[in-house]
């Protein structure tokens, strides 16, 4: 079995990742689509490390017309170092984008709550920039009995 | 324009405290999904940004989109280092703008 070249092996590998991505896109929702370019767009095309993000949301939201959400980052809130802004999309809403919280040093805690609407059961993602341009996110599933956004 | 915003804040806090703000306007934030009796779309009209301003400088703003729940409601943080007036600004899709004031002395 030393027919497989290195070179081939590795090149195999992509074309099935490749496929795989495919398939996931088409699976996946057009919102879900969209709120990966609301992120994109939000991030500048830079990468997000996962963490320092967190998200509070109900488990399962009986009422998606008002489900409180709460978002923090651990992060300093100085001058020289702080959250300025936070992006917040559901992945499952008829539009995905939920809300964009602009900080500053003044804001004393890098830390938002507010009440949503979730038309069904799906992920929030957080998205979390620093004036250093670092990038966080987090994401979190609530599930949703019955939607919010009215028919 | 109709509605008074709610808010809650401290009156008093000391100098570097980091205060907590809750504020509530009452609004039908009117998603554009939802269809009258008859079938027929309608419009949006939701609160599309909130500003929280204190001694004339930028403390948090807040980009809405209709995912926000009616009589939007917020809860941040604020830094105080001297007494001064805390202005909330709440702009309307029709352009209305409401706006709230309130004092804290700080010592």
């Amino acid at each position: 079995m030393r027919d497989l070249s290195r070179r081939e092996a590795l090149a195999l590998g992509a074309s099935g990742a490749a496929l795989t991505l495919a398939g996931l896109s088409t699976g996946a929702s057009a919102a879900a689509k969209e709120a990966a370019e609301q992120i994109a767009k939000f991030t500048g095309g830079k990468s997000a490390e996962k963490g320092k993000v967190s998200i509070e949301l109900p488990e399962i939201a009986e009422n998606g017309n008002t489900v409180p959400l709460s978002v923090s980052v651990d992060s300093p809130m100085t001058a020289e170092n702080y959250v300025s802004e936070i992006l917040v999309v559901a992945d499952g809403n008829p539009n995905p984008g939920v809300a964009t919280f602009h900080l500053s040093p003044l804001t004393g805690k890098a830390e938002a709550s507010t009440r949503i609407r979730l038309a069904t059961t799906q992920n929030i993602i957080v998205v979390a920039k620093t004036s250093k341009g670092e990038v966080f996110t987090n994401q979190k599933l609530v599930k949703v009995t019955i939607g919010g956004c009215g028919g | 324009m109709a509605e008074k915003p709610r808010l809650k804040i401290p009156k008093e806090a000391k100098k570097g405290d980091v205060i907590e703000i809750k504020t509530l306007l009452p609004h039908v934030m009117e998603s554009g999904q939802r269809k009258d009796k008859d079938g027929k779309p309608i419009p949006r009209k939701i609160i599309n940004k909130f500003a929280c301003e204190f001694n004339g400088k930028s403390v948090f703003t807040a980009n809405f989109e209709p995912a926000i729940a009616a009589n939007p409601y917020l809860q941040f943080h604020a830094k105080v280092d001297e007494s001064g007036t805390f202005k909330f600004t709440w702009t309307d899709d029709d352009g209305t703008v409401t706006t709230a004031e309130e004092k804290i002395t700080v010592s």
